[in-house]
């Protein structure tokens, strides 16, 4: 009887072991995160993915952003000027927005109209400028990684990109291996 | 609480969002609730109908505890205690 109970408990604790190894793992992979893969350069989209940045946020849930392709042109500083692009680069370069505050509408872009029209409405109904969105972001520790791919693929340079503390360039791994240990995941 | 007694709650931090729209009156609230104490009640104005559905939201996840709102003309007085 005696040795059946040492065995029963010696199991017991075997379970319990294997049980709060995998409550680690789990708990691991529902951190308090916000990982997000930003892929469109559209106006409403960024401002989408920003506001939602920030009131995770502001509910102190560590937010990564990770921008790839068309969402890389709001992340390119018109005041820098890249030397040494090729033919193809440079015509990306030109035909893409220069910067955050030069990006089209998804909709009723209107050849330019619409934006300007949604910057006035912003400003009249109180809500930030993007430029004022990034400047919160890089104060609440909002990471930007920005896909190297990308960049390579766009012709886009490091040089042209815009100075902000917290931002790294890495590849679709760094978003995978983030997202999975986020509680959070959104693709824009 | 009630609206009255909401009214004559002893507020130690006042702060002003009106002039922000969404998610600006959380970010101040955010900032804002770092500089009271424990216990001490805190009100958010607003002009955003939404933050009144969100600053209850934001309590839950913070541990905060929610004391209600007062609709003041054309804005909200939203308060909560800080735990």
């Amino acid at each position: 009887m005696e040795k059946n109970n040492e065995a029963t408990i010696l199991q017991l604790q075997l379970q319990m072991e294997a049980l709060q190894k995998k409550v680690q793992r789990l708990e691991n992979n529902r951190q308090d995160q916000l990982s997000m893969a930003i892929v469109s350069g559209d106006m409403d989209k960024i401002l989408a993915a920003m506001i939602i940045s920030l009131a995770a946020a502001a509910m102190d849930t560590q937010v990564k952003l990770f921008f790839s392709f068309w969402a890389l042109a709001a992340l390119r500083d018109p005041k820098k000027n890249p030397k040494g692009k090729d033919f193809i680069s440079k015509m990306f370069g030109m035909m893409l927005p220069k910067s955050r505050n030069n990006l089209k509408l998804s909709n009723m872009n209107m050849a330019g109209m619409g934006p300007v029209m949604i910057k006035s409405l912003m400003k009249k109904k109180n809500v930030m400028s993007l430029d004022e969105m990034f400047r919160q972001a890089a104060e609440l520790g909002i990471e930007i990684t920005v896909c190297e791919m990308s960049m390579d693929l766009m012709g886009f340079k490091k040089e042209e990109i815009i100075d902000y503390p917290h931002l790294r360039y890495a590849g679709a791994t760094t978003f995978v291996a983030d997202a999975g240990e986020s509680a959070m995941q959104l693709f824009i | 609480m009630t609206t009255e007694e909401l009214k004559n709650v002893a507020v130690a931090k006042s702060v002003d969002a009106r002039g922000t729209a969404c998610p600006g009156p959380l970010l101040e609230a955010k900032k804002a609730i770092g500089t009271i104490g424990v216990n001490d009640v805190m009100e958010v104005l607003s002009a955003d109908e939404g933050t009144k559905v969100d600053i209850p939201k934001w309590c839950n996840k913070q541990g905060h505890e929610y004391l209600g709102f007062v609709e003041e003309n054309g804005y909200f007085k939203i308060y909560l205690k800080k735990q």
